[in-house]
């Protein structure tokens, strides 16, 4: 497209085709031949074999779109921000969090709020760390902002619950000690799917 | 004599009563799993292995549902009109045969209720009766949607119920008898004397017919929910609203007998496959068909449906009498 066509606001006329592509019938003679041509040309029979082959492929190939969804899910990408969660060191089990504040400056909803101490070693100790998920807006800033990849969004994205307030307290985000080993690294957003493997396509260049 | 008769008669309607009740509900289930696999889909899968138990769970939600009445509608007419298809759906299928006579403890058996003389003429004017159900539904409703779904009913049943008569007019010419059982025993020479071959237009228009009159989905205006909501049945819930689909279902099993008694040899052993067995499997194919057309073609609107019936498919079905006729006379 020309900057002259968008300039005379004809944007869009010149990739249209016409669907029907022969002329309208004028005659009734003309109307009747329509009427045989179609009705002789079994375009319906091929709506039906159509519908009998994807028929077959679901049944013997098993090429479905369904996901059985609470027993089957999809791979959920490392960009997809889903509820949160805390990362424990793999070393000590200790929380990963130094208690900078930095995520619940940086939260535009407001919606994390933290509580913490000067523990005996002087060093400082998260005591509550608490998200309230019905404000959240899963912008990912405090995922982004934390420099110790102490807080990140993991893969769990079913949020129903009886009460939305303050279901997200520290021990729903904390890695638990015994599950530690099952924990994965932060990916970082940016990281490829994944599936990324299966989904790939490839590029003009490869064949 | 007498009462042998009379409790035999009684034993196979409530036979038929509760086959193809049954049926009515296991065909929807049927339905949605072909849909479904014909759209890359599961279909229902969570109630009972691959969903087989759905109408069951269907039905309770059926039975359960609240009944409720509109304030405006006018009542006792609101509910006779579900009862009105179910019936009518039901009393057509007294005069079709299913089976061939069988031996049953020395008994024999002849899988019709009432052998009348006039079996297609009693199937169609009971099926044609049944056009009151959605009728009277629509106009009883006290809803526009309601309305325009039974105006709807009336055009499209009362105009395809010309087209079906005229069609099976040609085959009953070359038979000489209305009874369906004749019928049947004049294609009894195999796969040559199917009427089919020598009526292929007969059968085309009866189908088509058949189509529209079971309010099958290519041609299901009375309840296009794009358009009417669910036209005649948008105010019906629970059983009322079951029965209108019970009837329907069970149309389309008379509507499936009928195609086969008169077109596709019925119920003759066909080479090796004994009667009874042939005319189940003619009759599974067609509703395979109904509901294979349902997933592949697009709903028509109303005027292109009378277009069709009364420029195409009326003027074909005389042209075809007129054909049979002179074909037979020379």
């Amino acid at each position: 497209m020309s900057l002259q066509d968008l300039k005379e606001r004809n944007v869009g006329t010149q990739e249209y085709m016409l669907v029907q592509e022969d002329d309208y019938p004028k005659t009734g003679w003309e109307e009747f031949k329509q009427v045989m041509k179609r009705s002789i040309k079994g375009e319906l029979f091929g709506g039906l074999k159509i519908t009998l082959k994807i028929m077959k492929e679901a049944l013997f190939n098993n090429n479905m779109h369904t996901v059985q969804y609470p027993t089957e899910k999809l791979p959920i990408s490392p960009r997809y921000r889903a509820v949160h969660k805390l990362l424990a060191l793999l070393e000590s089990g200790e929380n990963r969090c130094i208690g900078c504040g930095l995520c619940e400056k940086i939260c535009i909803s407001k919606c994390i709020r933290m509580d913490t101490r000067i523990d005996e070693n002087s060093r400082k100790e998260v005591l509550e760390y608490s998200i309230n998920l019905g404000r959240c807006i899963f912008c990912g800033y405090c995922a982004e902002v934390c420099p110790e990849l102490a807080i990140v969004h993991g893969g769990r994205y079913e949020n129903a619950s009886e009460q939305r307030a303050h279901f997200g307290l520290k021990e729903d985000f904390l890695t638990p000690l015994d599950e530690l080993k099952n924990q994965q690294e932060y990916d970082g957003f940016g990281a490829i799917s994944p599936n990324a493997d299966e989904r790939m396509k490839k590029t003009p260049l490869a064949y | 004599m007498e009462t042998s008769i009379i409790i035999e008669t009684i034993v196979k309607a409530i036979i038929v009563l509760a086959v193809f009740s049954a049926l009515a509900g296991f065909t929807t289930y049927i339905e949605r799993k072909i849909l479904a696999f014909m759209q890359r889909r599961l279909g229902p899968m969570n109630v009972g292995p691959h969903g087989v138990l759905q109408l069951i769970a269907d039905g309770t939600k059926l039975f359960c549902k609240e009944d409720f009445i509109p304030a405006n509608a006018v009542k006792p007419i609101f509910k006779i009109a579900p009862i009105i298809t179910a019936a009518t759906a039901f009393i057509a299928m007294t005069a079709v045969p299913f089976f061939p006579e069988f031996e049953m403890f020395g008994y024999t058996v002849r899988p019709i209720i009432a052998d009348v003389n006039v079996g297609v003429l009693f199937v169609m004017g009971v099926a044609g009766i049944g056009l009151y159900g959605p009728l009277l539904a629509g106009m009883s409703s006290a809803n526009k949607w309601s309305l325009l779904g039974g105006a709807r009913t009336a055009i499209q049943l009362l105009s395809y119920e010309v087209v079906s008569g005229l069609s099976i007019l040609a085959p009953l010419m070359m038979v000489g008898s209305l009874s369906l059982i004749d019928i049947n025993n004049y294609q009894a020479g195999g796969i040559s004397d199917w009427l089919i071959w020598s009526q292929p237009l007969a059968f085309v228009l009866f189908v088509m017919a058949g189509f529209a009159e079971t309010n099958r989905t290519p041609f299901d205006l009375l309840e296009h929910e794009a358009e009417i909501v669910a036209g005649y049945a948008t105010e019906y819930s629970g059983m009322r609203w079951g029965m209108f689909f019970i009837g329907e279902y069970a149309n389309l099993f008379t509507v499936c007998f009928l195609i086969s008694l008169m077109f596709l040899g019925g119920f003759n052993d066909f080479y090796f496959i004994p009667g009874g067995l042939a005319i189940v499997l003619k009759v599974m194919f067609l509703i395979f068909f109904f509901l294979w057309t349902r997933a592949s073609w697009p709903h028509i609107r109303p005027d292109q449906l009378m277009w069709l019936c009364w420029k195409i498919l009326m003027p074909l079905a005389v042209i075809n009498i007129l054909i049979t006729g002179f074909v037979m006379m020379f």
